[in-house]
């Protein structure tokens, strides 16, 4: 199979591999997949108060289309609002990157980890909000 | 050293440059129809034709007249397979095969499961072996051929022929083997293994593409099989078309090196093979040999690398030219059949990937290969949740995983 030359500089130069902590109130963490489907992608963000997204950080088990996709997510989130992160769509990552149908499941993945990110991060804000609401009460 | 390396000998060999030669002539000198009877062009070619089919013989210790050409080892397993099964169809219905056997024996049993016919597809052990008890027991006064691979293609667990071989005589059942992967690896003996028909490939002998042949036994039982290409007559009417001279000429080279050459290559083979294994097992101990690591091939090593992807890996050495046991790379998302038939988890044949060495495969090359596979899985395994959910002491078959 012939890789896109974006494919291959993410998949050789990877963007934002690594780890933020999953227990911190203003970090989301998404995990999508599957081991025994041939891919699992964590995909981290990191928002500050403004609702900014800080920082995005990922770690992917898959195929090289898959590395590429969650790579290219990450620098789309970085620097995003978290309400336009959450408009990314599967399908500008398959342009962006030139995927063929065979591995369009690695953006779709990689949307899923987004969104699985950004909704960890908002059920830790109305934690926080319902539990400082408790405590002034 | 040049890259990419070759070490996917198992899908096809280059041709050995003495085969190239003795072929060379018979494309525009020496280049009669061995059909032709009328004219010397006719006789020179029908007695390269009969002179390779002697070597091919040799090889495997039958007599010339048990060989019928084919255009490869896939032609030759629906041959034997459909052929007899039509041809013994009074007999019996019932064939039988394992789940690991290549796709030119299973699609033809399935095919024939569709004509009325009954196939058992016995499983393996972790190893990749039957277990010859419920092969016997399998057996029934219907079945009318056994399949089994002399060596299988992705993890190179050698079948115990004779033993099969012995078991099928006495039961009075034909035994064919797809030895496509044997030659030259291992000794092929179609009287004292008792095989009754056997699949070769000169592709996998260092002899051209597009040619092979089925053994096809004349006494003891003398074996019968409904054609399944008619027209001219050749080879005894049994597969007609006028046959490919060269590629018999090299296959017949091909055979008769790999019969000189077997002890002092599978010597070298196994050399090699055991630098390159351990090498990796060395540097990643919790990597997985898969198949039988006794009765195997001697230049193949089937190698899973947990919490990493075959593709992504195959991608990151790809000065080296190996296979993957995730099919990612051919279109389907679906592991191995093999490697799942041994029992692995997804996750392992995903992860798998296949070295095969060759005539041509050097020390160097060796330890170019283990030190790439060995950089690249440490990289993938840095960007590998699962490696890092591993080092946090997280059993991962007790994740719940989200799946798509
Ligand atoms: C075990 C086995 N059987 C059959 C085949 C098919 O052989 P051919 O390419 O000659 O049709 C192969 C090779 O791919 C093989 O490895």
């Amino acid at each position: 199979m012939a890789y896109s030359d974006k494919v291959l500089d993410h998949y050789q130069n990877p963007r934002n591999v690594g780890t933020l902590d999953k227990n911190a109130l203003d970090v989301g963490t998404g995990v999508v997949g599957a081991p025994e489907c041939g891919d699992v992608m964590k995909l981290q963000i990191k928002v500050g108060d403004d609702g900014r997204i800080l920082d995005a950080k990922f770690k992917t088990y898959g195929c090289g289309s898959a590395i590429a996709s969650s790579s290219l997510a990450t620098e789309w989130l970085k620097g995003a609002s978290v309400d336009d992160a959450a408009q990314i769509k599967n399908t500008q990552i398959v342009e962006e990157l030139a995927l063929p149908p065979v591995k369009i499941h690695c953006s779709v993945l990689a949307e899923d980890a987004i969104k699985a990110a950004i909704e960890d991060w908002r059920k830790k804000q109305a934690a926080r909000i319902a539990a400082s609401a408790a405590s002034h009460s | 050293m040049k890259t990419p390396i070759y070490m996917d000998y198992s899908a096809t060999t280059p041709c050995d440059p003495r085969v190239v030669q003795r072929m060379l002539p018979f494309f525009t000198e020496t280049f009669g129809n061995s059909a032709s009877r009328s004219h010397a062009f006719g006789w020179t070619a029908e007695a390269a034709v009969d002179h390779a089919r002697e070597q091919v013989a040799a090889l495997i210790g039958a007599h010339p007249k048990e060989i019928l050409w084919t255009s490869g080892s896939t032609e030759a397993n629906n041959l034997a397979i459909k052929g007899v099964a039509q041809m013994y169809r009074q007999k019996g219905n019932h064939l039988i095969t394992a789940v690991t056997e290549h796709k030119a024996v299973l699609d033809p049993m399935k095919y024939l499961e569709t004509q009325g016919f009954e196939v058992t597809f016995l499983p393996v052990n972790r190893l990749g072996h039957v277990d010859l008890e419920q092969l016997a027991f399998a057996m029934t006064d219907r079945t009318i051929l056994v399949s089994l691979m002399a060596a299988n293609n992705e993890i190179g667990t050698l079948h115990p022929l004779a033993k099969i071989g012995a078991l099928c005589k006495q039961k009075g059942v034909l035994f064919h083997t797809d030895a496509t992967q044997a030659p030259g690896k291992i000794e092929l003996d179609v009287e004292s293994q008792h095989i009754d028909l056997l699949s070769l490939s000169a592709h996998k002998l260092y002899g051209p593409k597009g040619v092979g042949c089925l053994y096809v036994r004349r006494k003891n039982p003398r074996v019968r099989l409904v054609s399944q290409m008619d027209g001219g007559g050749h080879e005894r009417g049994m597969r007609s078309g006028t046959l490919n001279i060269t590629g018999i000429v090299g296959m017949g080279e091909a055979a008769a090196i790999a019969k000189t050459e077997l002890h002092s290559e599978v010597q070298k083979l196994l050399g090699l093979r055991a630098r390159l294994q351990m090498r990796i097992m060395n540097s990643l101990p919790d990597s997985v040999v898969n198949g039988d690591q006794d009765a195997r091939l001697p230049h193949l090593t089937n190698i899973s690398f947990p919490y990493v992807e075959g593709e992504s890996l195959i991608m990151g050495i790809k000065e080296i030219a190996v296979s993957s046991g995730s099919a990612c790379t051919s279109a389907s998302l679906e592991p191995s059949y093999v490697l799942k038939g041994l029992g692995l988890g997804d996750e392992l044949a995903h992860s798998s990937i296949r070295f095969s060495l060759g005539r041509f495969t050097t020390e160097a090359e060796v330890d170019f290969a283990a030190d790439r596979v060995i950089a690249e899985v440490n990289r993938l395994r840095a960007m590998s949740p699962l490696w890092e959910m591993v080092q946090e002491g997280i059993d991962l078959s007790q994740v719940k995983w989200t799946s798509h």
